[in-house]
């Protein structure tokens, strides 16, 4: 007999329709992973127990762990479909979108509230213009190196998936968000609004809602430091509030 | 008078690079995007961008980056905007280094620079090995900035499904849908910047990613916009097979020392260095790619016997690996399983990149008045065959010569697109509603991902690499077969929340026209010349064949309409291009 691997995919039609679980069983090849799992079902719609059904829908675009679309819940952990090898899994394999943003269908959830969050800590170099002024500020190599590693985060969404203090009762913006206020007030430019982006995250849903249960760093696909970011915005913060004491 | 409105389609570098111009200026800008335009195409892109600073006291000159660019395209590009990119390239760096891009650094705290494919100058700057990330990021945080500000919205899950044309065939906005709702909607505009990238899914599997599918251009296309070079599409020499998608591996691989070899009589042959000894493992990239396929297909060298090759840095320090080219290895590490800094990788060539894309005028402007494009989408700066990390550049410049030339189009107007009566907008938006009803409802039997997969293997099994007119004529007659077919294609889902089914089948119906354009551009040309090589004609045939290839629709089952255009050589007199010579 042919090798299979069988999924089970958490499925919902609509936005807050009722969630159910649906059975596959797809022909296996050599080094699949659950994106070209998700694609047999699309060429072949039929589930484990013979019934045509609709394919399952699902958010991806690069392919290679740079975009951050694929997120999803495998095998009850958080991570990129497109770099989860189905030869790395126990059988079947479970399949489910994320948890902590509202789910759209299927394993397609919206994450526009991220993307909100990098306006609230002006997640961005203000710059005077795009007419030409020269080059930028000089940096060394090891500035760099670490800007580097925390301008890699894709905004998939695993650290906050992960995050037992973000949840339907919290406004916790997450870790992703603090480490960016914390890159953009590392750079040269970006420091001069240093003390705008450390104000937005003393304020509600900011730093102090991180319980340090240090989830997120474990869950990041591309081993951010989350947790030293956060440790070094709440430095700032402390930092920032003194001064706000001695009226500075 | 109000700001004139003008609509940017796509939120990669070019469409990004588009809106912070037009905000900059003061145009009401929006902008849509099929995914949140922070995952565009563009971070893909790895190894770095491309531009004449001249800090390594190499002699480099934005007039070098010109003759290289121009020689590595073969030719075919119009010089005059080339040459004015080039110029404007080391503007753009330090723009994009302004805006906070992480930048590589030398020693000195400077802009690090590397070499790439076709030059023999480090002109490249790069962020590790995910340059097209880090800018991308850059432009999109830019883009939000004046999102905050309330000087752009953004349309995000919204996909473009046509152009809206007056009765005088001037673009005056579009029609798109909303992915989650379905609901189609018409905006007007008073001019139309399409960004919309590439179409790497008409050849099946490619280094793309899923969203390009070139299907907003083909849409453009079939409303009346002429497309240039169809036929130039790049193979990248190195990407790593896989069942979903080819993964690039960055040509940067190859500017920090790898080498490209294969076992010939029990020892390792490096056939790039042997045949190429001025350029070696860096020559452009179809010089690379037909390198390759002589070796696994002519010489039967293949690894295992198999299509693939070595692509080996393990004679590198894994330290200096890791801050140079640490994202990509990193993919393959995750992917294939193996360590590339200690076990050399497999690889084989890939559909890359299309040369080709809508026709446009040294403003950015196509055929249709009030319709520009920037970026992939768009012919104009990569002749026949793109340098490495000059995409990048194109992408940015292109966006910065779109923005303000559209507006400039739109205050010209004598009559805005709010002074135009409904009719043109609800009628496209009708026709558009229709044919989503009737797909929904079609009682066909094809599943869209089966005639899919037959329309790429039918495009890379023969319109890739090598190419052989008899091979494309046959091409054309099954395009055609599964054009029919796609007729009585049926969705394998008919519900009208988040349906990627319909989406998905409508961008099919507009792969298959534009993969005609393709195919039969390339049929039609006997000569070789960058990309596009037929052994049948193996030399560059200037006498007959410096033009441009301009495609025009003419039905949805008839033969797009082809004719050339003198291709602007006024500044670089063309020279024979080979890579093999000593000096």
């Amino acid at each position: 007999m042919n090798p299979t691997i069988s999924l089970k995919i958490k499925r919902c039609d609509t936005q807050d329709g009722e969630t159910y679980w649906e059975e596959f069983t797809i022909p296996y090849k050599p080094s699949m992973n659950i994106i070209s799992c998700l694609m047999e079902i699309q060429k072949n719609p039929v589930n484990a127990r013979g019934e045509r059904t609709s394919p399952v829908t699902w958010e991806s675009s690069c392919l290679e762990e740079v975009c951050g679309s694929c997120t999803m819940v495998i095998n009850g952990h958080v991570r990129q479909a497109c770099s989860t090898l189905v030869d790395k899994l126990t059988q079947p394999i479970t399949i489910e979108s994320m948890t902590k943003f509202p789910r759209v269908r299927d394993l397609v959830v919206n994450r526009k509230g991220l993307f909100e969050n990098l306006k609230r800590v002006k997640a961005w170099i203000a710059i005077d213009g795009t007419h030409d002024l020269g080059p930028g500020p000089r940096m060394s190599a090891g500035e760099q190196t670490v800007g580097y590693e925390l301008s890699r985060c894709m905004m998939c969404g695993c650290c906050l998936e992960a995050c037992p203090q973000v949840n339907s009762h919290s406004n916790f913006v997450g870790a992703a968000i603090i480490s960016q206020a914390r890159l953009f007030n590392m750079h040269p430019t970006g420091q001069m609004n240093a003390d705008e982006r450390i104000d937005a995250l003393m304020g509600d849903g900011g730093l102090s809602d991180c319980g340090n249960a240090q989830m997120c760093v474990e869950a990041c696909p591309k081993e951010i430091p989350l947790t030293t970011s956060i440790a070094e915005m709440e430095r700032s913060a402390t930092k920032r509030a003194f001064k706000r004491l001695l009226g500075t | 008078m109000a700001q004139p409105k003008i609509i940017v389609v796509g939120g990669g570098l070019a469409g990004l690079a588009t809106c912070i111009k037009l905000a900059e200026a003061g145009a009401e800008t929006s902008l849509f995007s099929v995914i949140p335009v922070r995952r565009s195409h563009s971070v893909c892109a790895q190894g770095g961008i491309n531009a004449a600073v001249n800090t390594k006291g190499e002699g480099d000159s934005t007039w070098q980056h010109f003759d290289d660019s121009i020689y590595g395209g073969d030719f075919l590009a119009n010089q005059t905007p080339v040459k004015n990119m080039c110029e404007a390239a080391p503007g753009i760096i330090h723009l994009l280094d302004r805006m906070g891009v992480m930048f590589n650094r030398t020693p000195e705290g400077l802009l690090d620079f590397r070499r790439f494919g076709g030059t023999l100058f480090h002109r490249t700057a790069f962020a590790g090995a995910t340059t097209g990330q880090q800018i991308l990021y850059a432009l999109d945080e830019q883009v939000r900035h004046a999102e905050a500000d309330g000087k752009l919205t953004k349309f995000e899950g919204w996909e473009m499904l046509s152009l809206v044309l007056d009765d005088q065939c001037v673009c005056r906005g579009i029609v798109a849908i909303n992915l989650s709702t379905m609901e189609v909607k018409s905006f007007r505009a008073d001019a139309v910047v399409i960004a919309s990238g590439g179409p790497g899914l008409v050849f099946g599997k490619s280094t793309n990613s899923m969203i390009c599918t070139g299907s907003a251009v083909s849409a453009c296309f079939q409303q009346g916009a002429i497309y240039g070079n169809g036929e130039f599409i790049q193979v990248h020499p190195t990407a790593v097979p896989g069942e979903d998608k080819l993964r690039l591996i960055s040509e940067s691989v190859r500017g920090e020392g790898g080498r490209v070899w294969v076992y010939k009589d029990g020892k390792p042959w490096y056939f790039l260095e042997e045949w190429y000894p001025k350029y070696g493992n860096l020559v452009p990239r179809d010089v690379a790619t037909r390198a390759i396929f002589k070796v696994v297909y002519d010489l039967k060298l293949g690894i295992d016997g198999k299509p693939q090759v070595y692509l080996d840095v393990s004679h590198l320090d894994p330290t200096f690996l890791k801050k140079k080219l640490g994202g990509v290895l990193e993919i393959y590490e995750k992917f294939v399983g193996e360590d590339p800094c200690k076990i050399p990788m497999r690889v084989f060539p890939a559909v890359h990149y299309s040369m080709g894309g809508l026709w446009v005028d040294f403003n950015q402007m196509t055929n249709i008045p009030g319709l520009f494009a920037a970026g992939e989408c768009e012919y104009q700066y990569h002749g026949a065959n793109r340098l490495g990390a000059n995409s990048l550049v194109s992408c940015i410049y292109g966006g910065f010569i779109a923005g303000p030339a559209a507006l400039r189009y739109a205050k010209g107007l004598t009559k805005g697109a709010d002074a135009l009566s409904d009719s043109c907008f609800t009628a496209e938006q009708q026709r558009q509603v229709s044919i989503n009803e009737e797909l929904i409802k079609s009682g066909g039997k094809v599943n869209p991902h089966h005639i899919h997969q037959e329309l790429g293997d039918v495009m890379t099994e023969n319109v890739t690499v090598i190419r052989y007119n008899d091979k494309l004529k046959k091409a054309d007659d099954k395009l055609q077969e599964l054009i029919d077919r796609y007729r009585n294609v049926a969705l394998p889902d008919t519900s009208l929340w988040a349906n990627q089914e319909l989406v998905f089948t409508r961008q099919l119906g507009n792969m298959l026209q534009l993969a005609r354009v393709i195919a039969l551009g390339a049929w039609r040309r006997n000569e070789s010349r960058g990309s596009h090589y037929k052994p049948d004609f193996p030399n560059r045939e200037d006498e007959g064949w410096l033009k441009t290839t301009k495609a025009k629709f003419a039905g949805t089952t008839q033969e797009p309409e082809f004719s050339y255009e003198a291709v602007d050589t006024q500044f670089i007199k063309p020279r024979p291009r080979k890579y093999d010579m000593k000096q």
